[in-house]
């Protein structure tokens, strides 16, 4: 294990945990950081995962619709990093397998994405994905898609 | 005086010519996909082969340095939609409607993503896909395997996808 590595990590989750600032966490992950996420806290203390709309992450242009692929490496970026903030993984968490239903087009626009873990065991975890839309003009958010993640926890070598 | 040639000979061409095209020219118009840097390296009837350069800034893990998987599933998605065109065969919209993949073994920062999709069987609405991602040479050696399902649009119109 790398100790400076794994001390920044533990230092990122501290920031958030005290003050709602992921920044840190974020930059410990560069494809995170490349994609453009960014983390807020939501009323229930609960971390909500934002993908600000560029140009670079459309796929179909002529609708314009974001790339599916988009939609899914944001999921997965939710998901990991969903785990780092609410539970003490002391490095970044091995993905055993990923599915998502797509289940409407997402439109040129910024995403959202909300986290469950839903079973925590001693080796594995599962993670539940929603990822919205919100347009502004209706008062309904549109789930884009829900994915879900398997991880392998950390354990010390025996 | 040659025979005008027959219809289906000439569905035919367009098809080789479509798939010509998605060789050259897919990449450019789904802008992610230039984003990230991918390239279309061969494309077959129903087959097609895609390549993700190896970047830092796609990196998940840096103690380790390994490879996000979620940058590896960009290229599955991409690779997967670019089959069902190949295997289509003309401008036709597409939406991926699910994606599995299961990672299995972890990719290593040094070496080029490759994916092969294959588009094994076409319905009226509904196109199914496998994939592989290997790196470098090692093909034997699979990092993740995934299945998905893309919906094809009733719309005569072409409305995006090409």
């Amino acid at each position: 294990m790398n100790a400076a590595l794994n001390a920044a990590l533990d230092d990122a989750r501290a920031a958030w945990r005290s003050t709602g600032d992921a920044s840190a966490l974020v930059a410990h992950i560069p494809y995170a950081a490349w994609l453009g996420l960014h983390i807020t806290r939501a009323a229930d203390g609960a971390p909500v995962f934002h993908l600000p709309f560029r140009d670079t992450l459309i796929g179909n242009y002529k609708l314009p619709a974001l790339h599916g692929g988009v939609t899914a490496g944001f999921a997965e970026n939710a998901a990991t990093l969903h785990l780092l903030l609410v539970q003490d993984e002391p490095r970044i968490p091995k993905t055993v397998d990923f599915s998502i239903d797509y289940l409407r087009s997402a439109h040129a626009a910024d995403l959202q994405a909300e986290c469950t873990v839903e079973r925590l065991g001693h080796r594995v975890a599962q993670v539940q994905v929603r990822v919205i839309q919100d347009d502004g003009k209706e008062a309904a958010r549109r789930t884009i898609a829900l994915a879900r993640m398997h991880f392998i926890l950390y354990s010390p070598e025996p | 005086m040659t025979a005008p040639a027959s219809p289906t000979a000439r569905s035919a061409d367009a098809a080789t010519a479509f798939r010509t095209l998605l060789l050259q020219r897919y990449v450019d118009l789904v802008r992610h996909c230039a984003a990230l840097g991918m390239t279309v390296d061969a494309v077959d009837t129903e087959r097609v082969r895609m390549r993700l350069p190896c970047r830092p800034e796609f990196i998940g893990d840096t103690e380790h340095a390994l490879l996000h998987n979620g940058v590896i599933t960009s290229l599955i998605d991409s690779a997967c939609g670019c089959a069902v065109g190949a295997r289509i065969g003309k401008p036709q919209r597409i939406a991926t409607l699910d994606l599995r993949v299961d990672y299995l073994r972890a990719a290593t920062f040094g070496a080029d993503l490759l994916c092969e999709a294959e588009c094994y069987r076409l319905a009226r609405s509904i196109a199914f896909v496998r994939a592989q991602v290997w790196q470098g040479s090692a093909e034997t050696t699979p990092i993740a395997h995934a299945v998905a399902a893309f919906i094809l649009s009733t719309s005569t119109t072409n409305s995006g996808f090409l």
